[in-house]
């Protein structure tokens, strides 16, 4: 058996996987302000944050989860239920997928991916309480920006790119293709490359 | 308790193994040289040659040592793309390959790669149950074809091919025949000559047997060319100074294999089954993947949707228990098996499924161990999954 510092793994993210915190019981979806579901099965991840909020301060009191995925994806939806509690619905959309890797003490870069798809999924659970509350105009959409025309390569499938392994233009041709036909998005998608590598891993 | 079921990753050396590599630690001579020290790990080397050839139904100079199983099936394939015709490979002018989408990654990417230097490579399908598709091998057959490569047991469900057959239908057309037994080898009788294959791949570390080494099986007078150059080693074969203590190794695995397989075949079949029989009795909604009979008596593969495979591993792993999975998160890119998908299992299938691969070390405490820490693993990661909430959560954001 595998000690402890053996593990690929930190501490804590060892403990949140050994004894998840707020795993969301039975089946009733109902019985919350809001609801997100991101990922699918086939793709071997998905997850679903379900928040309890106070409409006077819109801080959210109560946040559970169910995940279907890796070791990193039931510990990160873990950690981020708990960081979530206390916090305004505001502060709550802008946790990145970094600050959910921090509070787990870091993540092995293959595993960044499997950690990003919480923080997508509370946002969906904030956007689906502001649609519930007649608050439509607050939902907050990921829009996607088209970087490579000739592809249709987006910034989100930069980011994609990014967090599967491309560190270098060349890599992030070979997952994308982007700008292969008329070269003319390379230096933007330098940039978002530079911009994704940093928010993701800090370099 | 520490429960390793992962013997088709690799195995444990045996203690006969271990005993003979530790008494010949001294010897470090070089076999190619004359002297004393070089004639005496001549002796060694050629003395598991023997063996080996024996373990295979071979003769001593139809075998060749390598580094890995890997090494071997690079070699064999590499034989087929060569556009010389100074020597006889690159004469057949046969440059067609057939082989299976069930293939370790060594045979599929060797295969991916001539692909790009001017071979052809065709892949054979398998049914459900992990079994290639006889009819479309007639149909791929032709003059072009110089080499079909099937392995004889597959290393993730276990199912073992036909491999005289296929071989048969090789030669008919006139192609070589390989197969990769580094599964097979050791957990059912290989014997090439029943077989009727030119080459075959045979791994030490799988049977007990130190990492490092294997032995490729090359028929009297089938055309080679050696994958590495540059010295006479293995008549030319191989060259680089064999692995003297590696090859002693592989010698004494393979004795022992010949010694005790029969008889560990029928207990590790045994427990496979109470194993089988313990999952299905306990756990709702499984699936069994591979073939039900012809299949390695050591190996179960089985799906449990709606939990991942990597975390089931690792629940296991904290309850000391060692298996692997068809789910390859690690790589970041959560490609499920290919060997499941080629047998039609869908993605979140093979997303959920884990390999209990036995061995000579296993025990009925061991199976009954695992029946007891398996229904509460897969219950503990289903009541967390997404997948396990009735009919709602699918369609609960949207």
């Amino acid at each position: 058996m595998l000690q402890a510092g053996e593990w690929a793994y930190s501490e804590k993210l060892k403990e949140h996987f050994m004894s998840p915190k707020n795993i969301m019981q039975g089946e009733n979806t109902d019985e919350f302000d809001g609801v997100g579901l991101e990922g699918n099965l086939q793709c071997g991840d998905q997850m679903m944050v379900v928040i309890r909020v106070d409409k006077e301060s819109e801080i959210i009191t109560d946040c559970q989860w169910k995940t279907y995925g890796c070791a990193s994806a039931i510990a990160s939806t873990s950690i981020l239920s708990e960081m979530v509690k206390g916090m305004t619905l505001d502060q709550a959309f802008h946790i990145s997928p970094k600050d959910v890797a921090k509070e787990l003490g870091g993540l092995p870069d293959n595993k960044i991916h499997c950690s990003v798809l919480g923080d997508k999924a509370l946002r969906a659970a904030i956007n689906n309480y502001y649609v519930r509350n007649g608050m439509d105009d607050r939902v907050m959409q990921e829009q996607a920006k088209t970087v490579c025309q000739c592809m249709s390569i987006t910034d989100h499938d930069i980011e994609e790119a990014v967090l599967e392994g491309a560190r270098t233009y060349f890599e992030l041709q070979e997952h994308t293709k982007i700008g292969t036909v008329c070269g003319q998005c390379k230096e933007e998608a330098e940039s978002l490359l530079e911009k994704f590598k940093h928010i993701h891993f800090g370099v | 308790m520490k429960v390793y079921f992962d013997h088709n990753a690799t195995t444990p050396l045996h203690p006969e193994v271990k005993k003979e590599m530790t008494e010949a630690m001294e010897m470090f001579g070089n076999p190619s040289s004359m002297h004393a020290w070089g004639r005496e790990a001549r002796a060694n080397v050629e003395d598991a040659r023997r063996r080996v050839a024996e373990f295979i139904g071979a003769t001593q100079e139809e075998v060749v040592f390598v580094g890995s199983g890997s090494e071997a099936n690079n070699t064999v394939l590499s034989l087929f793309v060569c556009a010389s015709n100074m020597c006889i490979p690159g004469t057949r002018m046969r440059s067609t390959i057939i082989t299976t989408k069930i293939e370790h990654p060594c045979v599929l990417e060797t295969s991916e790669c001539l692909a790009h230097r001017g071979a052809r490579v065709k892949y054979l399908d398998v049914d459900r149950y992990g079994k290639v598709d006889l009819d479309q091998l007639e149909e791929m057959l032709g003059d072009d074809v110089g080499l079909v490569s099937v392995m004889m047991a597959n290393n993730e469900i276990g199912t073992l091919q036909d491999i005289q057959t296929i071989a048969k239908m090789a030669h008919e057309s006139g192609a070589l025949m390989h197969t990769d037994a580094v599964q097979a080898a050791g957990k059912v009788p290989v014997d090439v000559s029943l077989l009727d294959v030119d080459f075959l791949t045979v791994s030490a570390h799988k049977i007990y047997g130190p990492k490092g080494v294997g032995a490729l099986y090359v028929k009297k007078g089938t055309p080679y060319c050696p994958l590495i150059r540059g010295g006479h080693q293995e008549r030319g074969r191989r060259a680089g100074t064999e692995n003297t203590l590696g090859i002693l190794g592989l010698g004494k695995a393979v004795e022992m294999r010949m010694q005790e397989m029969e008889e560990e075949e029928l207990r590790l079949a045994a427990m496979k089954s109470t194993l089988k029989k313990g999952i299905e009795e306990r756990i709702d909604d499984i699936h069994f993947n591979g073939h039900p009979v012809d299949s390695l008596s050591n190996t179960l593969n089985v799906s449990f949707p709606g939990a991942e495979g990597e975390a089931i591993l690792l629940y296991l792993d904290l309850e000391g228990i060692a298996v692997s999975t068809g789910s390859a998160c690690a790589s970041g890119s959560l490609d499920p098996s290919h060997v499941l998908l080629a047998t039609g299992v869908d993605a979140e299938r093979a997303h959920g499924s884990i390999r209990i691969s036995l061995g000579r070390g296993s025990t009925m405490q061991e199976v009954e161990y695992m029946l007891d820490v398996l229904p509460r693993t897969i219950t503990r990661i289903r009541n967390m999954s997404t997948a396990y909430i009735k009919g709602g959560a699918h369609a609960a954001s949207r």
